[in-house]
C-alpha cells in the first residue's frame, strides 16, 4: 500500500472510531455561518448598546456606559412608545385571531375539498403583492379623497377620516398579518378528526360545549403559533406607522430608525432594539408554556 | 440526550472568536474627542488636476438636486454614472457619512447645520478650489463662507441657498397667510404638516421672536434654556394640530395631494412639484421671516471616485446648471452669471428667485446652523444639539 492509501485508511478509521469528529466536520460550516453571521451580529448589537456617541460629530465613543438604558427607562416618551407598540401588537393579534378562527374552521371543516383549495389560495393571494403596494392601497382607501369617504358620502353616512391615525394602523396591520394567523389555525383544525366531533355529539354534548371542551384545547397551540407571527411582525414594524400613522404613531421601530438614521446614535438604537428583543423573548416563553411549539 | 462534546468546544472557539473580533479592537481604540481644534482632515493633500473619471459617482443629496435634466447630460459627457441616496434631514446626512466610514460616498449636498459636524467629524476633506473654474463667478459671500471654509481650507464648494416656506392650499386660503401663526392655530387642527426634524425648533423660535418679544430671542439657533423651553412648549402645544410629521419631501407632497393637509412648513421643491402636478397650492414667506439653507457640495474623506466628484462639483457650479436647479427647485444660485439664463428658462425667473439681489436677500434668511452650547458672544448658556434632538423626540413621541 502506498503512503497515501495508508493515510486514507487511518483517517477513515479515526473518523469511524470517533463519531463526534464526523459530526463536527459535517456540521462546522453551517454552524460557523450561524455563529459568525447570526450570533456575532447580535453580540455586536449588545456591545454597541453600551457605548455612546459624540453629539457634534456623530462618532461613536467606545466607553462603557449604562446611559442608553437609563435614558429609555427614565424618559417617559420611550415608555409611551414601547407601550403603544405592545398594545398595538396585542390588539392586532386578538383581531386576527377573532377573524381567523371562524374562517379557518369553515375552510377546514365545512368547505368542500375543491373549494377548500380555492379559499386557501385566496388567503395566500395578498402575499404575492408587495407589502408597500398593499399599504399604499389602504392609504387610497382611507384618505380624504379615498374610496371609503366617497362611499360614505354616497350613502349619506358621516365621513370618517381614518388615514394617518392609529385606527388606520390597526386596520392595516390586521389586514397585513391575517394570513399568518389563518394558516396555523387551519392546520390545527385539520388535525382534529371529524369522528371526535361526532362522538361528542353522540354523547349529548351541545355545539358550544364541544367547541369549548373538545376543539379549543386542540387548536390552542395553532392560535398561539399564529399569534407569534402577528405579534412579532407588528412589534418589529416601522414602515406602516411611517406611511399611514399619524402624529402620535411612533413605534419602537421608528424610534430605532430615528436614533440610527436621523440622530446618528447607533448605540441608543441598539439599546432600543434590545427592548424589543426582550419583549419578544418574554412572549415566546409564554407561547412555549401554552404549548405553541408542540404543533410545529 | 447528552449534548455532543464537540458542540461545547465549537462554542468555546466561537466565543473566543467573537471576543477577538469585537471586543478587543473596541478596547484598544481611543475615545473620540469633541474639541473644535483643527479639522482632522486639514492636512490631506489636494489634487492639482482632475484625472480620468472612475465611471461612477455616489451622492447623498436633497430630493430634487439630481433631476435627469442635468444628470443625464453629465453622465453622457463624463461617463460618470450618478447614484443618488436622498436624505430627509441634515442629521441623516451626517449619520450616513459617519457610518459609511466615507468609503461608500463621494459627495454630499450638506446644509450649513451639517457642515461643521462633517468637517470636525473628519467625514469630509479639503478640495482644490482652483479645479472649479466657475467658482470665480460666485457671489463674494458664498466663495469662502465660514460654514464651509476653515483656516483658508475649502471643504467643498457652495451650491445654492433658499428659505423654508409656508405651503398652503389655495382652496382653503383665498388670500396668502401672512404669519406662521396658521400652523400653530386651532383653526386648522389635524390639517397641518411640518418636517420631522429637530431643527424645526428654530422655526418655532423664529416665530416667537416676534410673537413674544419678551423672550428676547435674537438668533433662533442660539437659545437660552428659557427661550428653548418656550419654543419646545409651542411645538408640544402644536402636536395635536399635526396630521403628520413628514420625513421625505415626497411624503408631504402626497399629504397635500390627497387632501389630508392644507397648510405646512415645506421646501420650495414641494411647491414646484405640486404645482407641476396641478395641485391647488402656493407658498409664501410670512412676515416673521424664514429659516433656510445654504448648501455645499462636500467631498467625502475617503471618496472612492474623486475625479468624478470634482467633475460634478465643477459641472454643478456652471451658470447653466445653477440656473436650471434654481428654477426647478426654487432657490437662489451662487453663480452670478446664472441670472440671465434663469430669465430665458422662466420669464422673470431671475428676480423671482432673488438672483439679482442675493446679498440683501441672503441676510434676511436665518440659515440653518448647528446649535452649540457655546453662544456667539462666547458665553456657555446656549442649548446644544443633543438637547434639541432629545426635545424633538419628546415632542413627536
Amino acid at each position: 500500500m502506498s503512503v497515501r492509501e495508508v493515510t486514507r485508511e487511518r483517517l477513515g478509521a479515526a473518523l469511524w472510531r470517533r463519531p463526534w469528529l464526523r459530526g463536527a466536520l459535517i456540521l462546522s460550516p453551517p454552524l460557523m455561518w450561524f455563529l459568525v453571521v447570526y450570533l456575532a451580529s447580535l453580540v455586536a448589537l449588545l456591545v454597541t448598546a453600551f457605548f455612546s456617541v459624540n453629539s457634534l460629530t456623530g462618532n461613536i465613543a467606545y466607553q462603557w456606559t449604562w446611559s442608553n438604558f437609563s435614558q429609555i427607562f427614565t424618559q417617559s416618551v420611550y415608555g409611551t412608545i414601547i407601550l403603544r407598540t405592545v398594545i398595538m401588537a396585542v390588539l392586532v393579534t386578538v383581531t386576527d385571531a377573532v377573524i381567523a378562527l371562524p374562517f379557518a374552521f369553515f375552510i377546514a371543516k365545512i368547505a368542500s375539498r375543491r373549494s377548500r383549495q380555492a379559499f386557501l389560495a385566496l388567503v395566500f393571494l395578498p402575499l404575492w403583492a408587495s407589502y408597500l403596494a398593499r399599504v399604499y392601497a389602504w392609504i387610497n382607501i382611507l384618505s380624504n379623497h379615498g374610496v371609503l369617504p366617497s362611499i360614505e358620502s354616497h350613502l349619506g353616512l358621516p365621513i370618517t377620516n381614518l388615514a394617518y391615525t392609529n385606527v388606520a394602523m390597526w386596520i392595516v396591520f390586521s389586514y397585513l398579518w391575517l394570513p399568518f394567523m389563518i394558516v396555523p389555525i387551519y392546520g390545527a383544525f385539520e388535525r382534529v378528526p371529524d369522528s371526535l366531533l361526532e362522538a361528542s355529539a353522540d354523547l349529548g354534548a351541545g355545539s358550544w360545549f364541544t367547541f369549548r371542551q373538545i376543539l379549543m384545547p386542540m387548536i390552542l397551540p395553532g392560535i398561539v403559533a399564529g399569534s407569534i407571527f402577528t405579534f412579532s411582525l407588528t412589534l418589529g414594524d416601522f414602515i406602516t406607522p411611517l406611511l399611514i400613522g399619524g402624529s402620535s404613531s411612533n413605534f419602537i421601530g421608528n424610534a430605532i430608525y430615528d436614533s440610527a438614521i436621523n440622530g446618528g446614535d447607533l448605540p441608543f438604537a441598539a439599546a432600543l432594539a434590545f427592548v424589543s428583543i426582550a419583549i419578544m423573548a418574554v412572549y415566546l416563553l409564554l407561547a412555549r408554556l401554552a404549548g405553541a411549539f408542540d404543533a410545529i | 440526550m447528552n449534548r455532543p462534546r464537540f458542540l461545547r468546544w465549537v462554542g468555546a472557539g466561537a466565543g473566543a472568536l467573537l471576543f477577538s473580533v469585537f471586543v478587543v479592537p473596541i478596547a484598544l481604540s481611543a475615545p473620540a474627542g469633541a474639541s473644535l481644534g483643527t479639522p482632522p482632515t486639514q492636512s490631506i493633500k489636494v489634487p492639482s488636476s482632475i484625472g480620468k473619471g472612475e465611471g461612477k459617482l455616489n451622492i447623498i443629496a436633497w430630493e430634487g438636486y439630481t433631476q435627469p435634466q442635468w444628470v443625464k447630460p453629465f453622465e453622457k459627457t463624463t461617463g460618470c454614472v450618478v447614484n443618488v441616496k436622498y436624505a430627509g434631514s441634515s442629521s441623516e446626512m451626517v449619520s450616513l457619512m459617519a457610518n459609511g466610514g466615507g468609503h461608500q460616498w463621494d459627495l454630499v449636498s450638506a446644509s450649513g447645520d451639517a457642515d461643521l459636524r462633517l468637517i470636525y467629524g473628519g467625514d469630509v476633506k479639503p478640495i482644490n478650489i482652483k479645479l472649479i473654474p466657475s467658482w470665480s463667478e460666485f457671489e463674494p459671500f458664498l466663495k469662502s463662507p465660514s460654514f464651509n471654509t476653515i483656516n483658508g481650507y475649502h471643504y467643498g464648494v457652495s451650491f445654492e441657498f433658499g428659505p423654508n416656506v409656508l405651503l398652503y392650499s389655495t382652496k382653503t386660503f383665498k388670500v396668502a397667510p401672512t404669519s406662521w401663526s396658521v400652523i400653530y392655530s386651532n383653526k386648522y387642527k389635524g390639517e397641518v404638516s411640518i418636517p420631522d426634524n429637530p431643527i424645526q425648533i428654530a422655526d418655532a423660535a423664529l416665530y416667537l421672536e416676534s410673537a413674544k418679544p419678551s423672550l428676547g430671542i435674537t438668533d433662533p439657533y442660539e437659545l437660552t434654556q428659557t427661550q428653548f423651553t418656550a419654543a419646545v412648549n409651542l411645538l408640544k402645544a402644536e402636536h395635536p394640530l399635526i396630521k403628520k410629521y413628514w420625513d421625505l419631501a415626497s411624503q408631504e407632497i402626497s399629504l397635500f395631494q390627497n387632501g389630508a393637509v392644507v397648510v405646512g412648513a415645506a421646501w420650495p421643491y414641494q411647491t414646484s412639484t405640486l404645482k407641476a402636478a396641478g395641485a391647488p397650492v402656493n407658498d409664501t414667506i410670512p412676515k416673521e421671516g424664514a429659516t433656510g439653507w445654504a448648501d455645499t457640495w462636500m467631498l467625502a474623506a475617503n471618496a472612492p471616485d474623486p475625479n468624478c466628484a470634482y467633475k460634478w462639483m465643477a459641472y454643478m457650479s456652471t451658470p447653466k446648471i445653477q440656473a436650471e436647479d434654481a428654477i426647478s427647485y426654487g432657490e437662489t444660485p451662487a453663480n452670478t452669471l446664472a441670472c440671465p439664463i434663469m430669465n430665458t428658462l422662466e420669464k422673470g425667473g431671475c428676480a423671482a428667485y432673488h438672483a439679482n439681489a442675493p446679498q440683501s436677500y441672503f441676510t434676511t434668511i436665518k440659515f440653518w446652523k448647528t446649535p452649540l452650547t457655546t453662544c456667539d458672544n462666547g458665553t456657555n448658556d446656549c442649548v446644544g444639539f443633543t438637547q434639541w434632538q432629545q426635545a424633538w423626540t419628546q415632542i413627536t413621541g
